[in-house]
């Protein structure tokens, strides 16, 4: 993540990219992604550095024109937006905010510790908490998401992977 | 003809890449095929997420190896402007889908050896390589849960998904060894410690493929034929069609951009 002792203008733009969301998942920020990297300022141009979530994700062309317009829009004109694949994303840098708000708006959050891969992780009902939960799918509506139902309530539900 | 001798290091890297993201290019375009043909929407979906994590595959290599080349092609240039003789992908991801059973079959056998290929290519002394590495490796976990799951409910199903499953690994049996055949140029890269080892990674493959297989209930099929070639730009005939509705847009318009 970004370095906390880091100057001010960064901090500034830090905040302001801070408000740009997943352009599939609006309640998410990058920054409760974690999908923000870090943010550079030499001789007046910036560089933001994003990793992707997932290889074929269509959203990370979207997510980097979101950034390019919020700091034209704010008046930074020399803008480069880098992609760095390492070290690769994983669902445990999301933030507990951005966890918290996945769950409100109907999707299970990701499951901690993404070493445990191989097996199915018990997943929590997003609507009524109840644990007693199955896989329906490995994908949902995109490919970040599996699609689980509720035994208890019935209810189908997306769950953000845990990779 | 020693052809360790003739091959520079920077393009044995090179075709390496291209070959790599050949593989995933091929099984990405031939799982988008399955875009509205799914047996049902949410296995729909699927085949095609997983169609685009195989394409995100290959625009990673495909731009590496653009980078390494420094010539201005770009990664659609490599993907859309080479014609199946320069094509250097394994013969077992050309094949056309045939049933569900076919796909998940071939995904299945597909999944397996990439767990153990990305473990093995995220160590590459290759930083590069080694960070597709290390995201293509967090992908192939879920999709390995999935086909291994359709292995086993095809396999331990009705009468007709096991004949149907049988038939499909039978059919496949014979595109395996290639899989795990070493070119010159390949085994220079892993003296160098950039390129994984493919034979390697047999002994776990086959382990973790014959556990699933008799879980499944179904016959290993024995290993009577097989056919290769794909590395060296030899293919089958599918490659030809696949390609040509692949690359028809940039054929008859090029340089045309979304």
């Amino acid at each position: 993540m970004l370095d906390p002792n880091c100057n001010t203008e960064t901090a500034q733009l830090f905040e302001l990219l801070s408000s740009v969301c997943d352009p599939e998942i609006p309640v998410l920020t990058l920054q409760d992604l974690g999908v923000l990297r870090d943010i550079s300022i030499d001789d007046g141009a910036i560089t933001v550095t994003i990793t992707p979530t997932y290889t074929g994700c269509p959203a990370m062309d979207a997510m980097q024109a979101d950034i390019e317009t919020t700091l034209a829009e704010a008046g930074y004109q020399h803008v480069k937006v880098k992609q760095s694949l390492s070290p690769a994303w994983t669902s445990d840098w999301m933030s507990a905010a951005g966890r918290e708000k996945l769950r409100a708006y109907g999707i299970a959050p990701p499951v901690r510790h993404s070493g445990q891969t191989t097996k199915r992780a018990n997943i929590q009902c997003p609507q009524c908490g109840s644990g007693d939960t199955e896989c329906i799918s490995e994908f949902g509506s995109t490919a970040c998401k599996a699609l689980y139902r509720c035994r208890e309530c019935l209810e189908p539900f997306d769950y953000f992977k845990c990779i | 003809m020693n052809r360790m001798m003739d091959t520079e290091p920077e393009s044995a890297l090179f075709n390496y890449c291209v070959a790599l993201g050949d593989d995933s290019v091929v099984l990405g375009h031939r799982l988008s095929e399955w875009c509205r043909n799914g047996p049902f929407l949410e296995e729909d979906l699927a085949l095609t997420n997983t169609s685009l994590d195989f394409i995100g595959r290959a625009r990673m290599f495909y731009a590496y190896a653009a980078e390494l080349e420094n010539e201005g092609r770009t990664e659609d240039d490599i993907a859309y402007l080479r014609d199946c003789r320069e094509y250097r992908n394994l013969l077992i991801n050309e094949l056309p889908n045939g049933d569900f059973a076919f796909t998940m079959a071939r995904q299945f056998l597909i999944d397996v050896y990439d767990m153990g290929f990305f473990a093995g290519l995220a160590q590459s002394r290759d930083a590069m390589l080694a960070a597709i590495a290390g995201k293509a490796i967090k992908e192939s976990s879920y999709h390995l849960r999935r086909s291994d799951d359709w292995v086993k409910r095809l396999g331990d199903g009705t009468e007709e998904s096991r004949e149907r499953i049988q038939n499909a690994f039978n059919q496949l049996w014979g595109y395996i060894p290639e899989m795990f055949r070493m070119s010159d140029d390949e085994q220079q890269l892993v003296d160098a410690g950039i390129a994984v080892d493919r034979c390697a990674l047999k002994a776990n493959w086959e382990s973790t493929v014959h556990t699933t297989l008799k879980e499944a209930t179904l016959d290993i099929p024995s290993e009577n034929w097989a056919i290769g070639g794909g590395r060296d730009g030899m293919h089958t005939e599918h490659l030809g069609f696949l390609l040509a509705e692949m690359q028809f847009l940039q054929r008859a318009y090029p340089g045309q951009k979304w």
